[in-house]
């Protein structure tokens, strides 16, 4: 990922004080998309650490690892498909008004 | 029309007001599914496999659904039980 997000605004004008909207619609949509990566992070790493690590050991062996690699994976297919579905369901719903 | 937080700009940019109406929805949708995928994921996945089998998929698409169901069912039941009774609080005894 590129740096620079979180960061200041970068310039927001001149004397002027005009504020560039372009420029910040940029950053905010930047901003948004790493909250949004953030927040799957969050949830993934929840639901794979309740699937795969039973007892806490002293680190994670091979197994967990492998549970891990394979749920992160299977979540991100859950994610796109719930995405799919629930995109089908409003696109069915507009048609229907 | 003026935007209420554009005072502090001087001006209501009609393009800002726009992007954040777009940005809102998008935002909304993508929280939903947030929300639906870790609610999916406790009903229709028991241990990971190498990938998602079709029994799975079909469950993860039934909850989608069932989820906007029950969304919609609770709005429905909640507008006609405030028509029939005159206070709300009245139908929190059911």
């Amino acid at each position: 990922m590129e740096s620079g997000f979180g960061s200041d605004f970068g310039s927001t004008g001149g004397a002027g004080g005009k504020l560039d909207a372009g420029l910040i619609m940029e950053q905010v949509k930047v901003q948004i998309a790493v909250a949004n990566a953030q927040e799957l992070l969050q949830r993934m790493t929840d639901k794979c650490f309740r699937k795969c690590i039973g007892k806490p050991g002293g680190s994670l062996d091979n197994s967990e690892q492998k549970c891990i690699a394979m749920c992160m994976d299977r979540y991100m297919d859950a994610w796109n498909t719930v995405s799919r579905a629930y995109n089908s369901r409003l696109q069915r719903e507009r048609a229907n008004m | 029309m003026e935007a209420p937080g554009a005072a502090g700009l001087g001006v209501a940019d009609p393009q800002l007001q726009r992007f954040i109406e777009v940005e809102t929805q998008k935002q909304r949708f993508q929280q939903l599914v947030h929300q639906m995928t870790e609610l999916c994921w406790e009903k229709c996945m028991d241990k990971p496999g190498p990938k998602l089998d079709s029994r799975a998929e079909t469950c993860f698409v039934n909850c989608v659904e069932r989820f906007i169901d029950t969304s919609q069912f609770i709005l429905n039941r909640l507008e006609q039980t405030q028509k029939s009774k005159s206070a709300f609080s009245e139908s929190l005894s059911d």
